[in-house]
């Protein structure tokens, strides 16, 4: 008889790593401003738009890759990338029975049914296939009051004047290289937009799955919330299982106004690699939110599991006096996942706080590191922050770091930071186990309690879900 | 109470088990039936702890000879999870902290886990809540106990107590006691013997693991025993412990110069 042991514990395959047979067009391999120019015919873009993206490709011809991050990775080939593909529907339908039923029953496996009589209540929905979008839900109900709520494709044809004024507003093109890349080439994404007063009465999801393997994935969010508007948003994401890496470049823009304020919750479940780090989503997002407005407020709340290599830090600019900015993460790493992860705050208008929760936890021969920049400016009086960074170590082969950067010009600012490394011990287990509580289920309440506070932030649907989801990644992962 | 006819729910057949390379127990032969107290005494180094141990499972320790059967099936072969939730029960003499994980989410869980053995409904947050505040007497705790993480941040005394307490939720058939009694204060031990004592029935056993003769003059054992080099040597009455007491171990090394040396 032997105690069930660490590498025993029953591996749980990626369930999401089914490929949908669908018939997709797809471009020509390679970037270049032809392309550039091609994917906006595509699209049957505006003149502004063409000329945000020439402009965006051109800086990105100039700048150069970063390398500073603690990543490992080969040198991607971009010209050996596709940047443009789309299931093979013509223009996007207006009512769900027109959806190709394959796509349909894609996003019902993943559990997003998107069919009047199963979808998920009070959540309204954008699915986007291979970064094109193809359904909206409750967009009626939501227009009832005045929330626009569709693709950033949609978006740029009905409401060019708001996408003109906000796009590029929160991240320049030119901000840093994949920044530029996005803005380039930027195939779909979300576009939401709360008017003044409006509290947005559903959740907003956008569900994102690539499908195809060889296309690089260029998402483009922007929300922007008016005076005294508010809205919390999911965004949830998976993929097949390639054998292959993919390049996942996201741009996600918030803006709040006076008094207005957004949540913007994101549970991450890319394809990992497999256990010998073959494969993977390498993802590379620029999201950051500026509280424009007196007493707004933006909370990122980030579940990141999957993608081999993940480099993204939601950020907020607190320009507002007595705005408020918020980031609490949980990210999970596993077999030779690489992470650098975490958030910039940047004080600028006076009483401004910033609260960073940060829980990473390593396994296997993974790697993962918080990186936070709190920035207090000169006219930030009275500005308060609060950092937490805690990690847990499972196993002996993980690794975890720490890269706080505090830069302050302001003498009277409040600066904490607070750190803790932990592990899971067999002694701890034991007594679980001695108790009847059985060795997954030990490690999943030692890990939940462990992610408790960040949990807690995650709109309740999605809470439940993080927690099986965790479960489900950790294998052969306590030493 | 003995009961010759009481069912056997314990059944340890020469024992032998080792932690990495050393071996503890060297042929433990003990049996318990439903209704009795045992106690279990010896010097430190004896095999009582690695004894315990090993009836619970722990991964450190493994079995290289003999037979343990719990109601007359195969104990050895069971994860630890299945037999705490067939009850054996192990009350640790180090219970450890685990932050982040509720006290209370944690008793719930474990409860219902062994009602589901005994083919009992679960209880929900709110059924579990109003069991356990009853059962909270029986210990002497306050409440808010319930809210802090597994163990972290309570004193010794708290850490015994909240092993009886989760005796009292789980009911267990056999409850082995690894120095309950131990770092306890007089208060302390009193409601941890008095707790035990409540629980102790007819079909149900307990095997109290002690140095000292005064948590015994709290709970009366029907057998001692006395544990030397990884077997017992000897087993009496009460008055065996009362004898201790007064002698102290030194006897103990000239029965053991007397016996064969077990070759491992």
């Amino acid at each position: 008889m032997s105690t069930a042991t660490v590498g025993d514990l029953v591996s749980q395959p990626y369930k999401h790593g089914f490929v949908t047979d669908i018939e997709t067009e797809k471009i020509a391999k390679g970037l270049s401003e032809d392309v550039v120019r091609l994917i906006s015919s595509k699209k049957d873009e505006p003149d502004f738009l063409l000329r945000f993206r020439l402009k965006a490709f051109r800086q990105w011809l100039q700048m150069e890759e970063p390398d500073w991050a603690a990543l490992g990775y080969p040198k991607i080939d971009y010209q050996n990338i596709i940047y443009y593909a789309a299931p093979k529907q013509q223009e996007k339908k207006t009512s769900l029975d027109e959806v190709d039923p394959k796509l349909l029953e894609t996003f019902d496996k993943l559990g997003i049914p998107l069919s009047e009589q199963k979808r998920l209540s009070n959540v309204a929905v954008d699915a986007v296939f291979d970064s094109v979008s193809i359904a909206t839900t409750y967009r009626e109900k939501l227009a009832e009051h005045g929330v626009i709520f569709c693709s950033i494709s949609e978006a740029v044809k009905d409401y060019p004047d708001l996408v003109e004024t906000y796009l590029g507003s929160v991240v320049p093109s030119n901000d840093n290289y994949f920044a530029a890349l996005n803005s380039a080439v930027f195939s779909d994404g979300s576009f939401v937009f709360i008017p003044k007063g409006v509290e947005c009465p559903m959740e907003l999801s956008t569900y994102f799955r690539i499908n195809s393997s060889d296309t690089g994935q260029f998402e483009r969010t922007l929300i922007v919330a008016e005076e005294g508007a508010s809205v919390s948003y999911l965004e949830g994401c998976t993929a097949p299982m390639f054998d292959t890496n993919q390049l996942h470049a996201a741009v996600v823009e918030l803006v709040v106004l006076d008094d207005a304020s957004i949540k913007y919750s994101t549970v991450q479940n890319w394809y990992a690699g497999d256990e010998h780090g073959v494969g993977g989503i390498y993802n590379f997002v620029t999201k950051r939110g500026q509280c424009r407005g007196n007493r707004s407020r933006i909370s990122w709340t980030q579940v990141e599991t999957g993608s081999a290599i993940t480099w993204k830090y939601p950020s907020c600019v607190l320009q507002g006096a007595d705005s408020v900015g918020e980031f609490y993460s949980v990210a999970l790493t596993n077999h030779y996942q690489q992470a650098d992860t975490g958030t910039k705050m940047i004080h600028v208008g006076p009483r401004t706080r910033s609260t960073i929760v940060s829980k990473g936890i390593s396994a296997g021969h993974s790697s993962n590191s918080y990186r936070g920049l709190v920035q207090i400016g000169s006219k930030a009086v009275g500005a308060k922050n609060y950092s937490q960074c805690d990690s847990m170590l499972l196993g002996d082969q993980a690794a975890a770091n720490t890269y706080p950067y505090i830069r302050s010009q302001q003498p009277d600012a409040v600066v904490e930071h607070e750190a803790s490394t932990c592990r899971i011990s067999a002694d701890q287990l034991f007594y679980l186990q001695s108790r009847g509580v059985g060795f997954e289920a030990a490690i999943s309440m030692m890990v939940s309690g462990f992610c408790r506070e960040v949990f807690n932030q995650l709109p309740m649907e999605f809470a439940a879900e993080a927690d099986k989801l965790l479960a489900l990644k950790l294998e052969g992962s306590v030493g | 109470m003995i009961r010759p006819d009481a069912p056997l729910l314990l059944e340890i057949h020469e024992l032998h088990a080792r932690v990495e390379d050393q071996p503890i127990l060297k042929g433990v032969n003990l049996s318990v039936r439903a209704g009795e107290i045992h106690a279990l005494m010896g010097r430190n180094g004896s095999g009582k702890s690695t004894l315990s141990k090993v009836l619970a499972g722990h991964p450190a320790y493994s079995v290289t000879s003999g037979s343990v059967r719990y109601r007359g099936d195969n104990l050895l072969e069971l994860e630890p999870e299945q037999r705490a939730r067939i009850g054996v029960f192990l009350g640790f003499q180090y219970p450890v902290e685990i932050p982040g994980v509720s006290n209370l989410e944690f008793l719930r869980v474990a409860t219902n886990a062994r009602r589901l053995e005994r083919g009992d409904p679960e209880l929900d947050t709110f059924a579990f809540e109003d069991l356990v505040r009853e059962r909270l007497k029986l210990v002497q705790m306050d409440p808010a106990f319930l809210e802090r993480s597994v163990n972290e941040g309570f004193s010794g005394g708290e850490k015994k107590r909240n092993e009886i307490l989760q005796m009292a939720l789980l009911e267990p058939l056999v409850a082995i006691l690894d120095e309950t009694d131990s770092g306890l204060d007089i208060d302390a031990l009193r409601i941890v013997a008095e707790g035990v004592g409540q629980l102790a029935g007819p079909d149900n056993a307990t095997l109290l693991i002690t140095h000292y003769q005064r948590l015994l003059d709290l709970i009366t054992p029907d057998f001692v025993h006395v544990m030397a080099a990884g077997r017992i040597l000897r087993t009496g009455g009460k008055e065996l412990a009362l004898e201790l007491e007064r002698t102290g171990y030194d006897w103990v090394d000239q029965e053991l110069a007397r016996q064969p040396v077990e070759v491992a």
